[in-house]
C-alpha cells in the first residue's frame, strides 16, 4: 500500500511480512523434526520389545504388500467413496438447512430441537438402528456418515447466517436490496467463512465416523481390512490402515482449507 | 414549497423491562432541498434513531415522517445512507461495492460502469478502484462508502456518524472532501455527528439535541458561506457559533443529565 494510512493500520502492515516468514518455515521444519522424532520412538519401543508393536519397517514392509497386490487401493477407494458420498449430501443439506434456520425464525423455532437433540447422540449409536432399518448394505454406512457431516456442519451454516453483520444487511437494504438480494448477495458471501469451517468439522466427523460403519458386514474398506486384521492378530495391518486414514483425513482438511484461503482470502485477518 | 425532509411529532418508544424508553419524544423538524443539516447532541439523545426512520429502516411510533412529502414507508435508492462502520462488502472490490447498487437498479453494463467509474473518482479512489476493503484504511474506506451512496444518485444522503471511527486529521480531511464532493453535486443531507466542529464546519443548519427524553433542544443557524475554508475554520465567527452550539450541547438544562 502506498498511500498514506491510518496510523492503527500501519503496525500489522509491517509485522506482516516478518511474522508470514516465521509461520511459512519455522514450523515446517519443527514438523518434519517431530515426525522423525515420533518414528524414531515408535523404532525404539519396538526394538526394545514392546509386547507385539511392529516397527516402522515392519509396517512399511506390510504397506508395501498391500499397495502390491491392490489390497490398500482397493480399500482406499471404498472408504473414500463412502466418506465422500456421505460427507457431500450431509453439507449439501445442512448448507440450505442453516441457511433456513438462520434467516426464518419459524424455521429455527421448528427445526432446532430436532438438530440438537440429534446432535447429542453420537452418531455411531445411531447404527444399531441404522442396520435393522437399512439392511446391510451400502445405504446404512454412507447414512451414518451423512448424519455424522450433517449435523456437525448444520450448526456452523446457521451460525454464519445469524452472524452476519446487521450494518451489511442494513447497506444493502438502503441500496434498494430485496429480502431475496440481501440473502444471496450478502449472507451468502458473509456466512461462507462459516460454513467451510462447519465443512472441516464435518468431514472430521465423517471421516471418525468410517471405520465404526464399516463394522456393518462390509467386504472392502479400511475399516473392514481393519477388522480382519485385528481376528488374525496381523498388527502391521491394523498400522498401516490407521496411518493410511490419518494421511488421508489430514490431506483432505488441507484441500478444504486451500478452498478456504482462496474464497475468502477478503477476511481481515488477524 | 415543500421540506425535502418532514419530522413531524415524532415519537419512537422502545418496549424494555418492565415499561417504555422514549428514544425520541415530539421531534418536528423540516430539512429543505439540498440543505446540509447536522445533528449533534449527547449520547442517548435519539440522534441515530432519527436518521434510522428518515432512511426506513426504522419506523416512529408516533407522528410521521416524510420525504418530498410522502410518508417513509420502508428504504429506497434515492436515499443513500452511510454508516459509521462503512459497512462495505469485504469480498466486493471498491468498484464492486460502488456498484452494488447500480446493479440492483438493472442498468446497462456500460452505463454502470461510468457512474461508478465517476463515483470513484469523485471520491479520490481511482487508483484504488480494484482493491478489497481490507486493504484500504479507515478513510478510504469511508470515501468508499461515500462513492457507493452517490453512484445511485440519492437526493438525500443519511450520514450516521460516518467520521466519528477516523483520526483527527482524517477526520478534517473528509470533512473538506465531503463538502468538495457535496458543492460539485448537491443534495440534501443530514449529517449525524457528536463532534461540534464538525457539526458546525459542515452545516447551515446545527440541531443541538438533549437526551431522556430525546427532542430538539436548539437550532443553531450557521451564517457561514461556502466553500468552507481553513481560513472559515479559524476565524472568529466561527468560534462564536462553535462556542453557542458547545454551549448548548455540554450545558443543557439539568433535567437531561
Amino acid at each position: 500500500m502506498t498511500v498514506v494510512a491510518a496510523p492503527e493500520n500501519a503496525v500489522p502492515a509491517r509485522s506482516t511480512p516478518r511474522r508470514a516468514r516465521r509461520r511459512g518455515v519455522r514450523p515446517l521444519v519443527l514438523n518434519l523434526v517431530a515426525v522423525a522424532l515420533g518414528i524414531g520412538v515408535w523404532s525404539l519401543l519396538s526394538a526394545i520389545g514392546v509386547q507385539g508393536l511392529p516397527g516402522p519397517v515392519t509396517v512399511a514392509d506390510r504397506a508395501g504388500e498391500l499397495i502390491a497386490d491392490g489390497t490398500l487401493a482397493e480399500d482406499v477407494l471404498a472408504s473414500l467413496r463412502r466418506v465422500l458420498i456421505g460427507f457431500a449430501l450431509g453439507t449439501a443439506l445442512a448448507v440450505p438447512v442453516g441457511f433456513l434456520m438462520g434467516w426464518y425464525a419459524t424455521a429455527r423455532g421448528l427445526l432446532e430441537p430436532y438438530i440438537q437433540f440429534f446432535r447429542t447422540i453420537p452418531p455411531l449409536a445411531i447404527i444399531p438402528l441404522a442396520i435393522v432399518l437399512l439392511g446391510i448394505g451400502e445405504v446404512p454406512k454412507v447414512f451414518v456418515i451423512f448424519l455424522a457431516a450433517f449435523l456437525s456442519s448444520v450448526v456452523a451454516a446457521f451460525q454464519g447466517v445469524v452472524d452476519v453483520d446487521r450494518t451489511l444487511i442494513n447497506a444493502a437494504r438502503v441500496l434498494g436490496a430485496s429480502d431475496r438480494t440481501i440473502f444471496a448477495k450478502v449472507v451468502v458471501p458473509a456466512s461462507t467463512p462459516f460454513i467451510l469451517v462447519g465443512m472441516r468439522i464435518g468431514l472430521g466427523s465423517a471421516w471418525a465416523t468410517l471405520v465404526a460403519a464399516e463394522l456393518i458386514a462390509a467386504q472392502e474398506g479400511l475399516g473392514y481390512r481393519m477388522q480382519q486384521a485385528q481376528l488374525y492378530y496381523d498388527l502391521p495391518t491394523i498400522f498401516v490402515g490407521l496411518i493410511t486414514i490419518g494421511v488421508l483425513g489430514l490431506l483432505m482438511d488441507r484441500l478444504l482449507l486451500l478452498a478456504d484461503r482462496r474464497l475468502t482470502s477478503w477476511q481481515e485477518r488477524r | 414549497m415543500i421540506p425535502k425532509i418532514t419530522f413531524r411529532d415524532v415519537v419512537r418508544t422502545f418496549p424494555v423491562k418492565g415499561g417504555t424508553f422514549t428514544a425520541l419524544d415530539g421531534v418536528s423538524l423540516d430539512i429543505a432541498d439540498e440543505e446540509f443539516v447536522t445533528v449533534v447532541g449527547p449520547s442517548g439523545c435519539g440522534k441515530s434513531t432519527l436518521l434510522g426512520m428518515a432512511a426506513g429502516l426504522d419506523e416512529p411510533t408516533g407522528g410521521e415522517v416524510l420525504v418530498d412529502g410522502a410518508p417513509v414507508t420502508g428504504p429506497g435508492p434515492e436515499r443513500g445512507v452511510i454508516f459509521q462502520q462503512y459497512a462495505l462488502f469485504p469480498w466486493l472490490t471498491v468498484r464492486r461495492n460502488v456498484e452494488f447498487g447500480l446493479r440492483l437498479a438493472d442498468l446497462p453494463a456500460e452505463e454502470r460502469r461510468t457512474r461508478a467509474q465517476r463515483a470513484i473518482d469523485l471520491v479520490g479512489l481511482t487508483d484504488f478502484a480494484d482493491a478489497l476493503p481490507k486493504t484500504l484504511s479507515g478513510g478510504m474506506k469511508q470515501r468508499c462508502a461515500i462513492a457507493r451512496a452517490y453512484a445511485v444518485d440519492p437526493t438525500v444522503l443519511l450520514m450516521d456518524e460516518p467520521f466519528g471511527a477516523l483520526d483527527a486529521l482524517t477526520r478534517v480531511q473528509l470533512q473538506d472532501q465531503l463538502l468538495d464532493t457535496w458543492s460539485q453535486d448537491r443534495r440534501t443531507v443530514l449529517f449525524i455527528t457528536h463532534d461540534v466542529d464538525e457539526a458546525v464546519y459542515l452545516a447551515r443548519r446545527v440541531v443541538v439535541m438533549a437526551a431522556r427524553p430525546g427532542r430538539i433542544h436548539k437550532i443553531v443557524d450557521v451564517d457561514l458561506p461556502y466553500p468552507r475554508t481553513e481560513e472559515i475554520r479559524l476565524s472568529p465567527e466561527f468560534s462564536r457559533i462553535r462556542n453557542e452550539v458547545w454551549h448548548s450541547v455540554y450545558h443543557q438544562s439539568p433535567a437531561a443529565v
